[in-house]
């Protein structure tokens, strides 16, 4: 016998479903009136250092299906490099971002501004990147991505370095398709499978 | 080195037997949405340890109130009155404070307000079916709502969903967000359902399954439901500012 630990276990989770909208962003699920506005509509405000951008994308199932009920947040420091409530943090600079899918075609779009580098406990610099979280009917725990950009130097980040087979890092790379805008697709499953964390 | 003179700690590694798993066939949806390869692990970095913060300012007086709030107060949602209560922990054992708390449900006939929900169970036109609220310094919280229906669902050939409340919850860093489902005692579709089952371990559905709490209710007017819910906690220890190797 041992003295029992003092630890309590995870809440386990379970799938968004398909009416995540409803709680997270009623308005745009046609529920409008409930609160003022929906959460997290916008990852910056007026007046955000920086270089705006616009990601977009879709997420596909495995069979290469874009998923029309997927819901996303993203998380993200600002122009510097410093997360919200970090000292000396942009104020307008959210960070936060919920967005959907279209329910008729599946893209997603999230206008922003482009990150800067952010810094390890240990020194090490982490290349821009946006961490993503997405949920959906039949994602049973949310899955966490990351978006970089193919015009910065990701060389040294700890993240995309600790990946062994290198051809799947590029499933992190958002691509430039113009002047601040990116196209980033996130694979469930099949060719070309995105990268998800554990972290 | 801390990076930060607030840094909060990084992030105990999640313990995924402790979570339903992605590919199930009985779920038939997760068989095309589940990845096939291994999860990339990885020590949390400050993308994950740090996360929105949203403050009391957000919320109106109705936003925790699911029986009054679609209609700002004028008329009450149809069912059984319900309080549901709990407190945010994390693995520790600590309080999670001011962290947001959404939910969403069906009504009481099983029906969603969505425009994709076809289910021929009527629409309660003072229901609609959301709300949301921030833990305390304890980190409690709760809802007034009504109790949702079970209600049918495409998967196998006549599969019912037990009455549940989806739950989502932030905590205080991006790596601890979770979105999860509040069962109630006693009923007997949880034994039934795929989506329940994509928990493996029985005692961590159990965990999912809000008893009935008599003492938390109001006599001649709601019943009360229990449930807490426990984030993953914070690595803190006194060595943990030394360098690597020291």
């Amino acid at each position: 016998m041992t003295q029992t630990l003092r630890r309590l276990t995870e809440t386990p989770s379970q799938t968004a479903g398909p009416y995540v909208h409803i709680g997270c962003i009623p308005t745009f699920a046609g529920n409008p009136g409930i609160y003022p506005e929906d959460l997290g509509l916008r990852a910056i405000e007026d007046g955000a250092l920086g270089e705006p951008i616009t990601i977009t994308g879709a997420v596909y199932d495995g069979t290469g299906w874009a998923l029309r009920d997927a819901m996303l947040e993203s998380w993200q420091a600002d122009a510097a490099g410093l997360y919200p409530g970090q000292p000396g943090a942009d104020p307008n600079v959210n960070g936060f971002c919920r967005f959907a899918a279209d329910k008729d075609s599946g893209d997603y779009a999230l206008s922003t501004i482009k990150p800067g580098r952010t810094r390890l406990r240990d020194g090490r610099e982490q290349a821009p990147h946006i961490a993503v979280w997405i949920t959906a009917r039949g994602i049973n725990i949310g899955l966490l991505t990351r978006i970089y950009f193919d015009d910065e130097d990701n060389s040294a980040d700890p993240v995309l370095s600790r990946i062994e087979q290198r051809p799947r890092a590029d499933t992190l790379i958002a691509r430039k398709t113009g002047e601040g805008r990116y196209r980033f697709d996130i694979r469930l499953q099949g060719d070309n499978e995105t990268v998800f964390l554990d972290m | 080195m801390r990076n930060a003179p607030t840094d909060p700690g990084p992030l105990i590694p999640r313990n995924r037997a402790a979570h339903p798993v992605a590919y199930d066939p009985d779920y038939k949806t997760s068989v095309s949405r589940s990845p096939k390869w291994p999860l990339l692990s990885m020590e949390s970095t400050i993308t994950e340890e740090t996360g929105p913060v949203f403050g009391h300012g957000l919320l109106g007086p109705l936003d925790n109130n699911l029986i009054l709030n679609f209609t700002q107060g004028e008329a009450p949602a149809v069912g059984e009155r319900i309080r549901v209560h709990g407190r945010v922990l994390d693995e520790t054992g600590r309080p999670v404070p001011n962290t947001l708390v959404e939910i969403w449900q069906a009504n009481a006939g099983g029906r969603y307000r969505h425009i994709k929900d076809t289910y021929f169970a009527p629409l309660d036109p003072n229901f609609g079916g959301c709300g949301r609220t921030i833990t305390d310094d304890d980190g409690a919280y709760e809802f007034m709502t009504i109790r949702p229906g079970a209600y049918p669902w495409p998967n196998r050939a006549n599969d019912w969903r037990p009455m549940h409340i989806h739950y989502s919850i932030f905590g205080s860093g991006f790596g601890q967000r979770l979105i999860s489902q509040m069962y109630f005692q006693g009923d007997p579709l949880i034994d039934l359902c795929p989506i329940a089952h994509t928990i493996k371990d029985r005692g961590q559905l159990d965990r999912l399954v809000a008893p009935l709490d008599m003492a938390g209710s109001r006599p001649m007017d709601y019943l009360a439901y229990q449930f807490d819910i426990v984030l993953r906690g914070r690595r803190q220890t006194m060595f943990e500012n030394k360098p690597e190797g020291m």
